[in-house]
């Protein structure tokens, strides 16, 4: 494989995981809580690598799935304790959680693989050199291999778990009143947008990984009114965002995970414009 | 015999003040009950709390005897049509069809069983024709019958309905009324909380007049008295005024 394809491959792989697992939180109106969990991730990343002082793919996912779970239980907690709206909490939460990260990868800088560039913008353009070697063996280049295994698990939890997700995603009160806990499963999910968001970051940092939370799932839902195509046509547009970008950034040599997002948003507001058209003639 | 529903001592509170104050009755089985008072009376509130959806300060509801966790199954509850987005990308049958989640294992799909269950109950409230249809092209009056088939769907014994008559047009208001009365001639209880004070007599075998206390409740020829809505709208003179006229006209 190329270093090109690999870069496209993972911007692809970003993409989709991304787009998929980010459907769900437009749907829950809570496409905040996204943006929310990339940033306050950092210190959940940052204390994995400090603890086990290496860049082992479980604790990774671990302190991660932790500090995402903690964003939307303090989150709540504070809204629900006392008069502080969810999104002032959101607010609050993320944005020190995410300063604490700052602060920890400006100390450690030496002992971490991790710089305020990289975590804003990522290092997608030397993803192929980063080689994910277990056993002694090289099993290919890190990012793409991690989120191929990411994707997989996603596209199974959407599947195992398609009711649950649905129905607490429409109608929470009335999935508590089945004794399907919409609580319980806000958090799955939350533990599953975190896994994606870490391991999506390290190629191509928390700008990216918003965009494409989002973009995606919101482009399609002005496209279709059933879940299933929308999921579909969520990755489909999550796959020609990185392909857009990719072809873009080596045009005008510029960042490539920027050029992605930008490429999102430019056909979010073509369909966006294409259907107010149609809209009002 | 156990009633269907107990409230025992209830209190409510929402960010330690409370919104509902040792709350006791015990309803009757196999009648339309209407639940009545202002609004921020704690109405939905109630209904949430019987249902166990809420976190309580004190006392118990009992189902049939049971606490509510033994007996959520007997139970089927209505939330408000505009609890929900109605531009969820899912179509009235999808929605009806969710009424069986509760009875699924964790893997489970649901089975043809199901399906034809959801599609009985679509076709109870009239609404079969409009099975795949995206729920935001249905209208107001179709989006509460659908909740409704859903409900049914779940086969209980007693329904907690919570307005749903807001919002719908007069054909809709009929068929929900004979649908209730259709349940509760199987023996089903049914709670619903209701606004507009014209139709009580019409609709409610028995109400429950709530004003954060309970204030009064029984047969409705006996408890919807003027003195008693008074009681329980007190204070919101203007409303009183107003309550007082709607309910002068409807004699």
């Amino acid at each position: 494989m190329t270093p090109d394809m690999t870069v496209i491959i993972t911007g692809i792989l970003v993409a989709v995981s991304c787009g998929l697992i980010g459907l769900f939180l437009i749907l829950r109106q809570n496409a905040m809580l996204g943006d929310a969990i990339s940033h306050s991730i950092l210190p959940g990343l940052v204390l994995a690598f400090l603890i086990t002082g290496s860049r082992n793919v479980l604790p990774m996912f671990i302190g991660a799935g932790v500090v995402g779970v903690l964003t939307a239980f303090i989150t709540e907690t504070i809204s629900k304790t006392e008069r502080v709206y969810k999104d002032a909490a959101l607010g609050i939460v993320f944005t020190t959680l995410f300063a604490i990260g700052v602060i920890l990868v400006s100390i450690f800088t030496g002992e971490i693989d991790l710089d305020q560039e990289c975590v804003l913008y990522g290092e997608i353009t030397y993803v192929h050199w980063d080689r994910l070697i277990m056993f002694g063996l090289d099993i290919g280049p890190r990012a793409p291999v991690i989120l191929a295994a990411i994707l997989i698990i996603d596209i199974l939890f959407i599947f195992l778990f398609f009711k649950q997700l649905k129905i607490t995603s429409f109608d929470p009160q009335f999935a508590d009143s089945l004794m399907i806990s919409s609580k319980k499963w806000h958090y799955i999910l939350m533990i599953f947008v975190s896994m994606t968001v870490v391991a999506s970051f390290e190629s191509v940092g928390a700008i990216l990984v918003i965009a494409m939370l989002i973009l995606p799932g919101a482009t399609s839902f002005l496209l279709t009114t059933k879940l299933l195509p929308m999921l579909l046509l969520s990755a489909l547009f999550g796959t020609l965002s990185a392909l857009g970008g990719y072809y873009c950034a080596s045009l005008l040599d510029t960042s490539i995970s920027s050029s992605i997002a930008v490429f999102g948003g430019i056909i979010f507001f073509i369909i966006f414009l294409i259907k107010s058209v149609v809209r009002t003639n | 015999m156990e009633a269907p529903i107990e409230v025992h001592d209830l209190t409510v509170a929402y960010r330690k003040k409370p919104v509902l104050w040792n709350i006791d009755f015990e309803l009757p089985e196999s009648k339309i009950i209407g639940l009545i008072g202002p609004n921020g009376a704690g109405k939905s509130t109630l209904i949430k709390a019987i249902m166990g959806l809420l976190p309580t300060v004190s006392g118990f509801v009992k189902i049939y005897g049971k606490p509510i966790k033994d007996a959520r199954k007997r139970v089927a509850y209505v939330p408000q049509r505009e609890s929900v987005d109605w531009d969820f990308p899912t179509s009235a049958f999808d929605v009806v069809l969710m009424g069986r989640y509760g009875n699924l294992s964790l893997f489970q799909r649901p089975t043809k069983a199901d399906k034809e269950i959801a599609y009985e109950s679509l076709k109870k409230v009239g609404m079969e024709e409009y099975a795949d249809r995206q729920i935001s092209q249905l209208s107001g009056g179709q989006q509460q019958r659908i909740f409704l088939a859903r409900s049914l769907t779940q086969n209980a014994d007693v329904y907690l309905m919570d307005e749903p008559f807001v919002g719908v047009d007069a054909s809709t208001e009929k068929a929900i009324i004979s649908l209730l009365k259709e349940l509760k001639d199987r023996g089903k209880t049914v709670v619903v909380v209701h606004h507009d004070l014209h139709t009580v007599r019409e609709y409610f075998d028995w109400v429950l007049l709530l004003n954060m206390r309970l204030v009064k409740i029984g047969p409705t020829k006996e408890i919807f008295t003027d003195e008693n809505l008074k009681l329980t709208y007190g204070g919101k003179l203007n409303l009183l005024s107003e309550m007082a006229e709607k309910v002068g006209e409807h004699r």
